[in-house]
């Protein structure tokens, strides 16, 4: 039998990281979490996590970089701020899973064909180029790039929504695009 | 007369035509003119959010300018929407560096932002604005003998507003309580439907609602009754599938609030996009 070491020690974290996010506005309070897992308790989906929202802050504030963005955790959270709402340390929990979601998508970690980024890449683009979200398309163009057998699954759903008029063929969008663009430009420059 | 702005989000002109309708329809028969904001654009929901956090809240506030422009509050029904518009008028208040940003780039559109749109929900509006007596006096169908589980979900109680308890609401219990209707004691009402998740990890999210239907069962409602359009398609839509995977046998029709409020003030089924739904309800107002 050999001992096989499985914990990071501190030199081989990432510094920068662990700066980063508790520099950021939601991630200022992190420094206080008790790591007391109130989080955890009052998440509807923490059973299904890899590292529960209690780990991935104590994670994130030391620096595991990678384990962090590569969990299933930060693509489960469905903003529901039960944590948000009961933190003991006010911490805005929901909040540093966006940042961690958007630094996870910049940086290309999750699998290809992954639903839930791709359907929020669509969801951007068509929101930025109309000003507007039509679901009959976004549901389409997602589900053609990450997981076309589930629009199989749907298609007698669909019919149904159909027939009610609840989904259509016609796109939503908005007269003042070249406005909207001119805002969000303007934002994405300041950024760079 | 009480004027309102009103933001529809797209939702209300997509899956959830049947809680515009009914909102129209509740708030013209109250005597409450809704004026819909001139060339609103999306919220961002919370799909925005996992892209970019400085442009999500560029982009809802946009709305805001307009909503300002108008000065009339701002009535938002669907949750996300709700949530998305509260959000980036905290954000723009609170966090210096994306409100000088956000401001930058309303500067160069030539909008103005002051910051002084107020973001209501029908719910609060039809309570605090008409109040239940009034409400009560409206009704003509009495709705005895039905039982609501009142579902809230996440997004219209937390973590922003502040008109009811993020946790344990009742503002939908009291509202259903002046309409002549039983409500349950539905320990889920704030329990999170996984929202897209039943689009994106498909298992997740039906277990979340096949939670949710089952103590609603459990509770002896007739239906649930929600104020978001994501919220009533998870519970509507993969009901069949839920049985399916959990061998179940769930046949419970979801409902609008303002829907339920319609049928009490006798409102033509049709005005409240009654006939729109999968699951019918239509056999729970046979007998009101």
């Amino acid at each position: 039998m050999e001992f096989k070491r499985e914990i990071k020690y501190e030199s081989e974290l990432d510094k920068d990281f662990a700066h980063w996010i508790t520099s950021l506005p939601a991630g200022e309070k992190m420094k206080e979490c008790i790591q007391c897992g109130t989080c955890s308790g009052s998440c509807p989906v923490s059973v299904y996590m890899d590292y529960t929202p209690r780990e991935i802050i104590g994670m994130a504030r030391m620096g595991f970089k990678d384990e962090v963005l590569k969990s299933y955790t930060i693509w489960l959270c469905a903003s529901c701020y039960n944590c948000t709402v009961y933190c003991p340390m006010k911490i805005k929990i929901t909040d540093l899973m966006y940042e961690l979601k958007q630094r996870a998508i910049r940086e290309g970690y999750y699998p290809k064909r992954f639903t839930v980024p791709v359907m929020a890449k669509e969801f951007f683009k068509m929101v930025r180029s109309a000003g507007r979200s039509t679901e009959s398309y976004l549901l389409l163009k997602t589900f053609l790039k990450s997981n076309p057998m589930k629009l199989l699954s749907m298609t007698s759903l669909g019919l149904k929504l159909f027939k009610s008029g609840r989904i259509g063929l016609k796109k939503e969008k908005i007269r003042s695009q070249k406005e909207l663009n001119t805002i969000l430009d303007s934002i994405l420059q300041e950024e760079s | 007369m009480r004027e309102y702005s009103y933001y529809p989000g797209c939702s209300a002109k997509g899956l959830a035509k049947a809680y515009e309708a009914s909102v129209l329809s509740v708030f013209q028969y109250l005597g409450l003119t809704l004026h819909e904001l001139e060339d609103w654009n999306c919220c961002g929901a919370t799909f925005f959010n996992d892209i970019d956090g400085y442009l999500a809240v560029g982009l809802a506030s946009r709305n805001l300018c307009l909503a300002e422009k108008r000065g009339l509050d701002l009535v938002a029904p669907c949750s996300a929407c709700f949530l998305g518009l509260l959000k980036a008028k905290d954000k723009m208040e609170n966090n210096t560096e994306i409100r000088e940003r956000v401001l930058k780039g309303f500067e160069a559109a030539g909008l103005k932002y002051n910051g002084t749109a107020k973001i209501r929900h029908p719910l609060e509006v039809v309570i605090n604005d008409v109040g239940l007596d009034k409400i009560s006096e409206h009704v003509t169908h009495k709705l005895e003998g039905l039982r609501i589980a009142p579902y809230y979900g996440c997004q219209l109680v937390r973590p922003y507003s502040d008109f009811d308890d993020p946790m344990y609401p009742v503002s939908m219990d009291r509202l259903f309580h002046a309409l002549g209707a039983e409500v349950t004691d539905y320990g889920c009402k704030t329990r999170c439907c996984g929202g897209a998740l039943t689009g994106t990890v498909e298992d997740v999210g039906l277990r979340l609602n096949y939670i949710l239907l089952h103590e609603a069962q459990r509770s002896g409602a007739d239906c649930i009754v929600t104020v978001c359009p994501l919220c009533l398609f998870n519970l509507e839509s993969y009901q069949k599938k839920i049985n399916k995977l959990y061998g179940a046998s769930f046949n419970i029709p979801i409902l609008y609030f303002t829907q339920v409020m319609g049928l009490a003030f006798g409102i033509a089924h049709k005005k409240l996009g009654i006939e729109k739904a999968i699951i019918s309800p239509e056999h729970l107002f046979a007998t009101v």
